[in-house]
């Protein structure tokens, strides 16, 4: 059958998009570097543009592309290795287990994506060179987009990238993924990454507007992908998390970019597909004897996406929740969080109780929410001018528009 | 040594600062004093182990905290990073005294071409 070439430019656009990271990550596993593969897999796509036309489309698109990828990339190393004697040692070093150009080998092409996730995830590399690689590497973003996400200048993100690709050559930080007594740690860092994607795009820590919408969704992506390929609980109580949170963005701020509380949002916004599927995930992770403190967030999620009005929230159980939270993850955001469910459940003046202790220890003096928590339970128990320190302390540490505004509307209510 | 005074230097500055180190380090041989050594890769190609909450906890980077002390150096042969890490995690002075030690992980930098191209530039 002959092919137009527009047709084909047409069928390899979309196996570019379907199929470029899968080959990326076999040619990085195959070649031992991630500057050398990403050369071989746009020289293997500019031939398949070039050649398909002619001699038709192979039956498995992927494996042409992944052995005439590594063929390029062995022909570019010969005519550099005529100048350099460093290039010829590093030729000799390509592995050679795709000899069999059919490359039925599936399973191992899937294990090369979670490689390269365990690679950019790495523990070794800064945590923002973690999320930046994830983004470049796994999510195939360029590093414009990524820059623009994290509101730094395209020339430092690019720099980041450099850095970290030269410590994974330069520290030898395999391509692999860790044998099972060390996945959970290895694991943790992975979904610490990919929480921290979705949460920079859900509370962008600074800047005009309070959500990102394309963090959020990759995070989300890079969830599905990696349940994909790890079935581990938390993986899929983290993927049920960011669901849960996403569903409720609609109702999250205002035409004009004002925050919403949880409690005032119009639930009719949520999006009812999203809570589904984060609710059914829940159930499936709740089947593991292993309940870790993604599947706990998780449920505190879904116990305020099965409310439908903030009255009949289960707040007894959302205490729990956060006690058992506490338990697996000893932090002070936490307890401040369940001290909140406490005023939900017994009042105002227990919350209160709790959280005066909290700030006396010092640890979250410096966090706005605290303050911001403690003016709201101060005001509803009609302690004015306490109401009014604690909001003047949080307008001094919040950082973002919208909250800033929120905190500002909030003064005003109280009057002078 | 000073990695941003480094950045500063255009080459033919550091090709003569290399000879310089390259002379006294022979010199240092020549006399005798030379016992051994082994030159490192950029601090930023380090890694940190530290024994955190009853485990090992590996971050990016040298240490962090200056007035922490330099107990000693070891060199190891390891096929990569997670190997190293492996490798000194086991290493029972990780978990010693209030809070545990530390280990920075640093690949070892190979010197043979600079030293080959510095020995040429002092014979032309």
């Amino acid at each position: 059958m002959k092919n137009s070439p527009d047709h084909i430019s047409q069928l390899v656009d979309e196996i570019y998009r379907k199929e470029s990271r899968r080959v990326f990550a076999t040619l990085i596993r195959l070649l031992g570097d991630f500057d050398l593969a990403e050369d071989a897999m746009h020289d293997a796509f500019k031939t398949a543009l070039e050649q398909w036309d002619d001699k038709g489309i192979p039956s498995n698109p992927r494996a042409w592309l992944i052995s005439t990828g590594r063929f390029k990339a062995i022909d570019r190393m010969r005519r550099q290795s005529k100048f350099d004697p460093l290039h010829a040692k590093q030729t000799r070093n390509i592995k050679a287990d795709i000899a069999d150009p059919s490359m039925q080998v599936d399973k191992k092409i899937e294990d090369d994506i979670l490689r390269l996730i365990f690679t950019c995830c790495h523990p070794a590399l800064s945590s923002d060179a973690r999320a930046a690689m994830t983004l470049r590497e796994v999510c195939n973003l360029t590093t414009e987009e990524i820059a623009r996400a994290f509101l730094v200048k395209p020339p430092t993100l690019a720099q980041r990238i450099v850095r970290a690709k030269a410590k994974i050559r330069e520290a030898k930080i395999p391509f692999q993924v860790p044998p099972e007594h060390e996945l959970p740690d290895r694991l943790e860092t992975v979904l610490q990454v990919i929480y921290l994607i979705f949460n920079e795009g859900y509370y962008a820590s600074s800047g005009k507007t309070v959500t990102r919408l394309d963090l959020s969704r990759e995070a989300i992506r890079l969830g599905r992908l990696l349940l994909d390929l790890l079935p581990d609980p938390e993986v899929v109580g983290l993927l049920a998390l960011m669901l849960l949170h996403e569903s409720r963005r609609p109702a999250r701020t205002t035409p004009t970019g004002d925050l919403v509380l949880l409690e005032e949002q119009d639930r009719s916004l949520w999006d009812p597909d999203m809570i589904e599927e984060g609710l059914s995930l829940l159930k499936q992770a709740f089947t593991s004897n292993r309940i870790g403190p993604y599947v706990l967030q998780a449920a505190i999620a879904a116990a305020h996406a099965e409310a439908k009005s903030p009255d009949t929230t289960d707040w007894s159980q959302i205490v729990g929740l956060y006690s058992l939270l506490l338990r697996v993850n000893p932090s002070p955001v936490i307890e401040l969080n369940r001290a909140v469910a406490i005023a939900m459940r017994d009042g105002p003046e227990a919350g209160l109780n709790e959280i005066n202790t909290i700030l006396d220890r010092g640890e979250l003096s410096d966090y706005h929410l605290a303050h911001s928590a403690q003016a709201e339970l101060c005001q509803k128990l009609g302690q004015t001018k306490e109401a009014r320190a604690s909001w003047e302390r949080a307008l001094a540490l919040a950082q973002q528009n919208p909250e800033r505004r929120f905190i500002k509307r909030k003064l005003n209510e109280l009057g002078r | 040594m000073d990695n941003e005074v480094w950045e500063t230097m255009s080459e033919p500055e550091r090709q003569i600062f290399m000879d310089e180190c390259f002379s006294y380090d022979k010199e240092l041989k020549n006399n005798g004093h030379y016992a051994g050594g082994e030159a490192l890769q950029d601090a930023q190609n380090a890694t940190t182990l530290q024994w955190r909450s009853g485990r090992v906890s590996v971050t990016d980077g040298p240490f962090a905290e200056t007035k922490e002390q330099i107990g000693g150096i070891m060199i190891l042969e390891a096929a990569d990073l997670n190997h190293a890490i492996r490798l000194l995690s086991k290493h029972p002075s990780l978990r010693l005294g209030r809070g545990g030690g530390s280990w920075e992980i640093r690949p070892a930098a190979d010197l043979a071409a600079m030293i080959k191209e510095s020995e040429q530039r002092k014979k032309g």
